[in-house]
C-alpha cells in the first residue's frame, strides 16, 4: 500500500506578491504583475516587458541572509517561498535543534529549477575583447584574461540549476532525498509529482517541492524572442498575456519561487499538522514528436492527463477545475484545448479551465508549482480564478476558460497541467482532503 | 514493487566510443586526459581535460533526422551515441533500428537523464555581441536592435538540458515519463534512482537512463577553475593529473562523456529472454548542510546517510559489498570527506572492500560520471574483475579505504556506487549481480 500524500504548507513569491494570500487575492481582484523590464535594458528588444518580482528583500524573509548572499534571483525567491510554506506547515526552520518532530533525514527537497543569469557585464565584455570579427575567431587568451580577472567564483557557481535546492537545504536542514529537475516549463509540476512518489514509496515523510526560476536576463529573453514565443505587445503590456483569445501573440516572461510542503497523511496527522489538500494523482509523458513543436493532436498531453486520472482513481467527470498551462502562444492554447476536449469528452465545455498566466506571466520552471498552489486555494475557497484579457475568443477554442472574472463554483478536485518545450507533459491532481 | 534490472549499457567517454572501450581502458590503466583540443587553453591554469576524440554525430543518427543535428549541443550529440549503443546492447529494437521487429513499447518506456548546465557556444554567439559595440564596450541597446536578430532562431533549444531526452526520445520513440535531473555531479545516479522507481511502481516497463555532459567548454571549465576544483600542477603530465585519494592529489580534471543504461522490469526482461546484468536493489539520497556549499562537509555526513539508506533498502550488510566505486574526484578535501563517510557507513567491513575510483582515467564528467561508474560496475560484475586504480600511489593521510592498487579477479555480487556534487546533493546505488 502506498502512502497517501497531503499538502500542509504553501509559499509563493512571484510578480503579484511575496506570499500566497496576497497573490491569490490579487488574482481575484483583476490585478496583474506586468511591467516594463527593469532588470536589464530591454528597451530595444522585440519584447520590452515582463513580469518581475518587485521590491523583494530576501533579508526580510530568511534568518541568515549571509548564507544566501550570492544566490541568483530564482534561489532568492524560492527561499522566501520555503519560509512561508514551512511556517504554515509548522516546520521549525528558526532554531538549530527543531522540536517539530520531523526527522530531517526523512525530509527532502524536490525543485524544478532553472539556471541563474550569466554575470552579464563580464560575460559580454570578455566576448567583446576576445572576438576577432574580421577573422571570425575567438582569441581565447584575451577572453581568459577578462574572464579570470572579473568573474566571481560564487556568482558563476550560483548559475547552476541545483543551487536553489542547496539554499533550501541550508535554510531548512533537510537531509532526505534531494533532487532538482529542469524540464523547461513543466519542471515544477514534475517536481511536485515525483516528490509525491517519493513519499508514497515511503522514502521520505516530508518533501519541500516546488520551483525556482528567472529567465528575465538578456540571454533568456534573446532565446525566447528568437523563438517568437514572447508577446511583443509593447504598447499594451497589461493585456499582453491573453491566453485562448484570437489575438494572443505569445507569453509574458515572469519569474518566481513556489513551494508546497508535501507530507504523508499519517505523518501529518501524527504531528497534528493542518491539512490543506490531498495530492491524488500524477501523470507524466513525452511527445517524442518534434524538437520545436507540440504533437498536433496533443498525443503526449492526453497521455499525461489520462495517466494522472488513472493514478488518482477518478474519471474526467469528477474534475471541477483545470488549471491550464495556457501560455498565450498560438500553439499551446490550441493543442491544450484539443487535449482537454479529447480527455474530458462531454464535460470538456462545462469544466472551468483557466490560465493564471494571464495575470502572473509565465514563471517558466516555477510556473507549475505556482499553479498547483492556485489549485489548492481554488479548492479551499471554491473559486475558479479567471483567464484575464479574454475579450476576443478564438472561434476554434470554445471551452469555459472562466473569462475575465473569478467564479464562485464548487471545487473539490483540481487538475494542474504543465507542458514543456521539448515535449515533457506533467499533470498533478489535488483533492479536498477527506479523512 | 517490481524488481528492476539492467539489461543494456552504452558509454562514450574519453576512453573511447563504446562501453567496451571504457571497460578495456579502465582495465588497461589507460588515461583519457590530455591537452585541451576544443579551444586554446594556453591562458587557463588547467590546460587538460578528458575529451572524446573523432566523434561525428552523423555516425549515430538516422538519416531522416539528420536535419536535427543543427539543433544539437555536444551534450545532446554524445547522449545520442550512448543511447544507440545501450538499446543495441539490450537487444531492444526501436524506431531508429535498421532492421528487426520493434520491441520497444513507446508508451511504457521512460527516459530520465542527468544533464548539466549547458553553456552556450561563445563562438556562435559572438557575432551578435560584436554587432553591439559602442566605444569598445558592449551596448545592450544596440544589441537589442542589431545583435539579437543575428542569433539563430532556434538557438535556445540547443542549450536546454531537457533537450537531451527530447532528441533521444524522438529518435527512439519514447513516450513515457521523461525527466532531466540537473544536480550536477550527482545527477547520473539520481536519474537512475528515479527511473528505477518509475519501473518499480509500474508506471513504465522499461527506461533509458543515466547521464551526459560535455564540460570542455571555456565557460564550464573556468567555473571549475574559479572554484579551485581543478589541478594546475600536471599540465605537462596529463596521465598523472587526476589522483583520487592520493597524497599528491591537487584537484580534479574535467571532461565529457555520456553513459546510459537500459532498465527493465525484471519479469518483462525475463519474458523476452534478455541478458540481465544486474539488479538495482538499493538507492539512497541526501544532501549536505554546509555554508561552504562548493565543498562537502568535512565528515561527509550526507554521503554516509545516502549509503546507509541504500544499504537499508537493499537489505544487505556492509560486508556483503564486494566493490566500491566512489565519486573520488582528486580534490583532496572532498576525497577525505567521502572516505570518512564511506568508513562511517560501512564500519569495520571497509578494510576488506576494494575501492576503485575511475576519474583518474575517465576524468570528471559531471552529470555523466555516476552513470559511467554504474556501467563500470556492471562490467566488473560480468567479468569478475576489478581493475587497478590509477594514480593512487600513496594513499592520502586520513583516507582509510582499501584502494585496489592491483587488479583483482573474484566473483563480485554486490557493488556500491556513490556520488556527490557541489551544491550538496548525494546519491548511492547498490547493484546486485544477476544470479537467476
Amino acid at each position: 500500500m502506498r502512502n497517501r500524500v497531503v499538502i500542509t504548507g504553501l509559499g509563493l513569491v512571484c510578480p503579484m506578491g511575496h506570499d500566497a494570500e496576497t497573490v491569490w487575492s490579487g488574482m481575484l481582484t483583476g490585478k496583474n504583475g506586468f511591467n516594463y523590464t527593469t532588470i536589464f535594458d530591454a528597451s530595444t528588444f522585440p519584447s520590452q516587458f515582463c513580469a518581475e518580482v518587485k521590491d523583494y528583500d530576501l533579508a526580510k524573509h530568511v534568518k541568515n541572509p549571509g548564507l544566501h548572499k550570492d544566490s541568483n534571483r530564482g534561489s532568492g525567491f524560492v527561499l522566501g517561498a520555503a519560509v512561508e510554506a514551512c511556517r504554515q506547515a509548522g516546520i521549525d526552520i528558526e532554531t538549530d535543534n527543531p522540536s517539530d518532530g520531523i526527522d530531517r533525514t526523512r525530509m527532502g527537497i524536490y525543485l524544478g529549477a532553472g539556471e541563474g543569469s550569466v554575470d552579464n557585464d563580464v560575460f559580454f565584455d570578455a566576448i567583446v575583447k576576445g572576438w576577432d570579427n574580421e577573422k571570425n575567431r575567438m582569441d581565447w587568451n584575451k577572453w581568459a584574461d577578462i574572464a579570470f580577472g572579473k568573474m566571481s567564483s560564487m556568482r558563476e557557481m550560483e548559475q547552476e540549476p541545483n543551487m536553489p535546492a542547496a539554499h533550501i537545504a541550508m535554510l531548512t536542514g533537510a537531509r532526505g532525498p534531494t533532487r532538482s529537475c529542469l524540464t523547461a516549463c513543466a519542471a515544477s509540476t514534475q517536481a511536485a509529482g515525483e516528490a509525491t512518489e517519493i513519499i508514497r514509496k515511503g522514502t521520505a515523510d516530508v518533501m519541500l517541492a516546488g520551483g525556482a526560476h528567472s529567465m528575465i536576463h538578456p540571454l533568456g529573453v534573446t532565446g525566447f524572442c528568437r523563438l517568437t514565443a514572447l508577446s511583443t505587445r509593447n504598447d499594451s503590456i497589461e493585456t499582453a498575456s491573453r491566453p485562448f483569445s484570437a489575438s494572443r501573440d505569445g507569453f509574458v516572461i515572469g519569474e518566481g519561487g513556489a513551494v508546497v510542503v508535501l507530507e504523508s497523511l499519517e505523518h501529518a496527522k501524527k504531528r497534528g499538522a493542518k491539512i490543506l489538500c490531498e495530492v491524488i494523482g500524477y501523470g507524466s509523458s513525452s511527445d517524442a514528436f518534434r524538437v520545436t513543436d507540440m504533437h498536433e493532436e496533443a498525443r503526449g498531453a492526453i497521455q499525461a492527463l489520462e495517466a494522472a486520472l488513472k493514478d488518482a482513481g477518478i474519471t474526467y467527470a469528477d474534475v471541477d477545475y483545470i488549471s491550464t498551462h495556457g501560455t498565450s502562444t498560438a500553439e499551446n492554447d490550441s493543442v491544450e484545448t484539443k487535449a482537454i476536449k479529447s480527455v474530458f469528452k462531454d464535460k470538456a465545455k462545462s469544466t472551468p479551465a483557466s490560465s493564471i498566466k494571464s495575470m502572473l506571466g509565465h514563471l517558466i520552471g516555477a510556473a507549475g508549482a505556482a499553479e498547483l498552489i492556485t489549485c489548492v486555494l481554488a479548492i479551499r475557497d471554491n473559486i475558479a480564478p479567471p483567464t484575464m484579457n479574454l475579450n476576443d475568443p478564438d472561434p476554434a477554442l470554445d471551452l469555459d476558460y472562466v473569462p475575465n472574472d473569478p467564479r464562485k463554483t464548487s471545487v473539490n478536485i483540481a487538475v494542474n497541467e504543465s507542458f514543456g518545450f521539448g515535449g515533457q507533459n506533467n499533470v498533478v491532481i489535488v483533492k479536498r482532503y477527506e479523512p | 514493487m517490481n524488481r528492476v534490472v539492467i539489461t543494456g549499457i552504452g558509454a562514450i567517454s574519453p576512453l573511447g566510443k563504446t562501453a567496451a572501450d571504457l571497460w578495456d581502458g579502465l582495465c588497461a590503466g589507460r588515461c583519457g586526459i590530455d591537452r585541451i583540443q576544443a579551444f586554446d587553453p594556453s591562458n587557463f591554469p588547467c590546460r587538460i581535460a578528458g575529451e572524446i576524440k573523432d566523434f561525428n554525430i552523423r555516425d549515430y543518427i538516422p538519416k531522416s533526422l539528420r536535419k536535427n543535428t543543427k539543433l544539437m549541443s555536444r551534450d545532446i550529440e554524445i547522449s545520442i551515441a550512448a543511447a544507440k549503443e545501450a538499446f543495441e546492447n539490450a537487444g531492444i529494437v526501436t524506431k531508429a533500428s535498421d532492421n528487426g521487429e520493434i520491441n520497444l513499447n513507446p508508451e511504457r518506456t521512460a527516459i530520465v537523464f542527468g544533464a548539466g548546465l549547458i553553456s552556450c557556444d561563445l563562438v556562435e554567439l559572438a557575432p551578435a555581441v560584436a554587432a553591439a559595440i559602442t566605444d569598445g564596450r558592449f551596448d545592450m541597446k544596440k544589441y537589442g536592435k542589431d545583435g539579437l536578430e543575428l542569433v539563430t532562431p532556434l538557438w535556445l533549444l540547443k542549450y536546454l538540458p531537457n533537450m537531451l531526452p527530447c532528441h533521444v526520445g524522438i529518435i527512439h520513440d519514447i513516450q513515457g515519463p521523461s525527466n532531466t535531473i540537473t544536480c550536477a555531479e550527482a545527477a547520473g545516479h539520481l536519474a537512475i534512482s528515479e527511473a528505477r522507481d518509475i519501473i518499480a511502481r509500474g508506471d513504465s516497463d522499461m527506461a533509458l537512463t543515466g547521464g551526459a555532459e560535455a564540460k570542455v567548454n571555456p565557460i564550464v571549465m573556468i567555473r571549475q577553475m574559479l572554484l579551485k576544483r581543478t589541478t594546475s600542477e600536471y599540465n605537462d603530465k596529463p596521465a598523472e593529473a587526476c589522483r583520487p585519494f592520493d597524497a599528491k592529489a591537487s584537484g580534479s580534471v574535467f571532461g565529457e562523456a555520456a553513459g546510459l543504461v537500459v532498465l527493465e522490469n525484471m519479469e518483462k526482461a525475463k519474458g523476452r529472454s534478455a541478458t540481465i546484468y544486474a539488479e538495482i536493489i538499493g538507492t539512497g539520497e541526501s544532501n549536505n548542510i554546509n555554508p561552504q556549499y562548493e565543498h562537502l562537509e568535512k565528515d561527509g555526513k550526507a554521503i554516509q546517510i545516502a549509503i546507509e539508506k541504500a544499504l537499508s533498502e537493499a537489505g544487505i550488510n556492509p560486508s556483503d559489498i564486494d566493490l566500491i566505486i566512489p565519486h573520488g574526484t582528486g580534490i583532496a578535501a572532498d576525497d577525505l570527506a567521502e572516505s570518512k563517510a564511506i568508513e562511517a557507513a560501512l564500519g569495520d567491513a571497509v578494510k576488506d572492500i576494494p575501492v576503485f575510483p575511475t576519474k583518474s582515467m575517465t576524468s570528471n564528467t559531471g552529470a555523466a560520471a555516476g552513470a559511467i561508474d554504474v556501467i563500470a560496475a556492471v562490467c566488473a560484475m560480468r567479468d569478475g574483475k576489478i581493475p587497478a586504480a590509477k594514480n593512487c600511489d600513496s594513499i592520502a593521510q586520513g583516507c582509510n579505504l582499501n584502494i585496489a592498487t592491483e587488479p583483482i579477479e573474484k566473483e563480485i555480487k554486490h557493488v556500491l556506487c556513490c556520488s556527490y556534487t557541489y551544491g550538496g546533493q548525494t546519491a548511492a546505488i547498490i547493484l546486485k549481480k544477476n544470479d537467476e
